[in-house]
């Protein structure tokens, strides 16, 4: 197992005034891809922005490659892809415009050289959205503006993905291009900490996955193996006998 | 021609010129930060800076360009910490700075002239050593918003992934605010601090009737600035009207002009894409990941 990448030992971390991280532990190794799991509200997206210094941590230790997070300043080696909110800019700006963005951590005082143009072309490739390069983001699905996040992330040829729910709201064939890209990263030693409401074409990709409940670890392995038709992705345990209409009743470790 | 043989002519287009550049190139990062509402705002703590210009008989300039880039720095600190009440907080710094300007220029036994002049730009009086100090500001502001261009268009298209790209965003936004602030106060002199706001916000949303990136968004609304200003005060010096209100009409008639024209092109623009999409390429619609509670079938 490689050396840890990210490391949060004991982290607990309030929202106004309610806890919702309760003591995390959490390592990922070089090289492995680490799903984190639980409902809404069990404290993944805040583990996650606690990690990029987004949250403000009451107490315990996060460290990004060996160093404390609060000293970590070597952020060209992180790529971040957010949630996807519908909200953008108050101004047009073009997928090329965007995608550059993230390589500024590569630039110096932001000033684009032959090979930075050329890292945002192979990114948008990646993808699958070189032809849309100069189309305004305002004129994409969920699934494209979601492909662009991810070129955004990885134009600066980051070691570590964090990722919040990058399936969400995406499209099928969308689904299908970035469950590819990221194979393809993880295959050239990415390593990959991402939240997942469900596992879904990303499972054969999953090393381990930790599961949060309340703001606690509920569990850390391997990830929860399906079988069968069960197996299938967006799969959901429905009991036809109780009374029509309930709310069925997921078994998952997922639901 | 022969408004150019006056020195106060000359004075005013070039003062005119330099607003028309440097408001909408500031603009653009507010809007894009959904912040278009700013310049107004240190357009009214700018008073405070004039009335103390007048009591202390400094330069009204100078003391305005001081107390805005303060006033701004604290809606900035307001904005990180103010969260629920940011607000209130940033209405009674407005008012207060507007309330304190009137109180200093009447204290200082200044008339309504000289606080109208302020209020609504005065081109016409625009005297050499205020003109090289809005060439000073003006220069500093361009330096900035294209120099920083990469860096304020990450910042302020999403403040929390330019914190991961490592970019020191406290200081890139309250660069912005200070440039903001200085921007106000070039302008000051042309529009007046109460039409301010609408040079450095309507420019821009003019250009996006036309445009689908961010850097011909930042041309065009160059562009549309420098010619109403200009024109604004050609014919202001032709028709005896005033020159602030005049170009701030200008610019408003540029935005409707745009729009009108723009409305048939996006729709060419969307006829264009689809036919290049190819015959077999289904419409992209999103298909939901998963099953949903909504989904299940009754037994």
């Amino acid at each position: 197992m490689g050396e840890p990448v990210i490391s949060m030992r004991g982290v607990t971390a309030e929202l106004g005034s309610r806890p919702v991280l309760r003591g995390i532990d959490l390592t990922v190794h070089r090289g492995e891809v680490v799903a984190l799991l639980g409902a809404n509200g069990s404290g993944k997206s805040t583990a996650i922005r606690s990690v990029i210094g987004q949250v403000p941590v009451s107490g315990g230790e996060i460290e990004l490659f060996g160093a404390p997070r609060r000293r970590f300043r070597d952020w060209a080696r992180v790529g971040y892809v957010p949630q996807r909110t519908t909200a953008a800019g108050g101004v047009p700006a073009t997928v090329t415009e965007i995608v550059s963005a993230g390589r500024l951590s590569r630039t110096r005082f932001g000033l684009f050289r032959k090979a930075d143009h050329a890292a945002v072309h192979r990114a948008l490739e990646l993808v699958g959205m070189a032809d849309r390069a100069k189309d305004s983001v305002n004129a994409l699905s969920g699934g494209q503006h979601q492909r662009v996040l991810i070129a955004r992330a990885l134009v600066a040829e980051p070691e570590l993905l964090i990722m919040d729910e990058p399936m969400a709201g995406v499209d099928l064939a969308s689904q299908e291009v970035l469950a590819r890209t990221l194979r393809e990263q993880v295959a050239a030693g990415t390593t990959v900490l991402l939240v997942l409401h469900e596992l879904g074409p990303l499972e054969p990709l999953i090393d381990r996955a930790v599961v949060l409940r309340d703001g606690c670890v509920l569990h850390d392995g391997p990830p929860p193996k399906a079988v069968g038709q069960h197996a299938l992705p967006g799969h959901d345990h429905v009991h036809p006998h109780d009374a029509s209409g309930a709310e069925p009743i997921r078994t998952g470790l997922l639901s | 021609m022969d408004f150019l043989n006056y020195a106060f002519m000359q004075r005013a287009l070039v003062s005119a010129l330099l607003v028309g550049i440097t408001a909408p190139a500031v603009g653009i990062y507010l809007v894009q930060r959904r912040q278009a509402l700013m310049g107004d705002g240190i357009g009214h703590v700018a008073m405070t800076g004039v009335g103390l210009g007048f009591l202390l008989s400094t330069s009204p300039v100078w003391m305005a360009t001081a107390v805005a880039v303060l006033g701004s720095v604290l809606m900035e600190l307001i904005r990180w910490y103010g969260k629920t009440r940011g607000d209130i907080a940033l209405a009674m710094l407005f008012y207060g700075g507007m309330a304190g300007g009137v109180m200093l220029i009447n204290l200082a036994g200044g008339s309504n002239a000289n606080l109208s002049s302020y209020l609504f730009g005065s081109l016409s009086t625009v005297s050499q050593p205020e003109m090289t100090a809005i060439c000073v500001l003006a220069a500093f502001v361009l330096l900035v918003t294209l120099g920083l261009r990469r860096q304020l268009f990450a910042v302020s298209q999403d403040e929390e992934f330019a914190r991961v790209t490592g970019l020191p965003v406290r200081a890139l936004n309250l660069l912005t605010a200070v440039t903001a602030a200085v921007t106000v106060t070039v302008a000051m002199r042309v529009v007046g601090l109460l039409l301010v706001s609408a040079l450095m916000v309507v420019p821009v949303a003019a250009a996006q009737q036309l445009s689908r990136s961010f850097t011909a968004t930042f041309a065009i609304a160059v562009a549309i600035g420098v010619t109403v200003t200009v024109s604004g005060t050609i014919t202001s010096y032709y028709q005896y009207v005033p020159p602030g209100a005049t170009i701030v009409l200008l610019t408003i008639g540029a935005f409707l002009v745009l729009t009108a024209l723009a409305t048939p092109l996006a729709r060419r623009r969307a006829r264009a894409a689809a036919a290049a999409r190819p015959a077999g390429d289904p419409a992209e619609c999103s298909i939901p990941a998963t099953r949903g509670a909504t989904d299940e079938v009754g037994v």
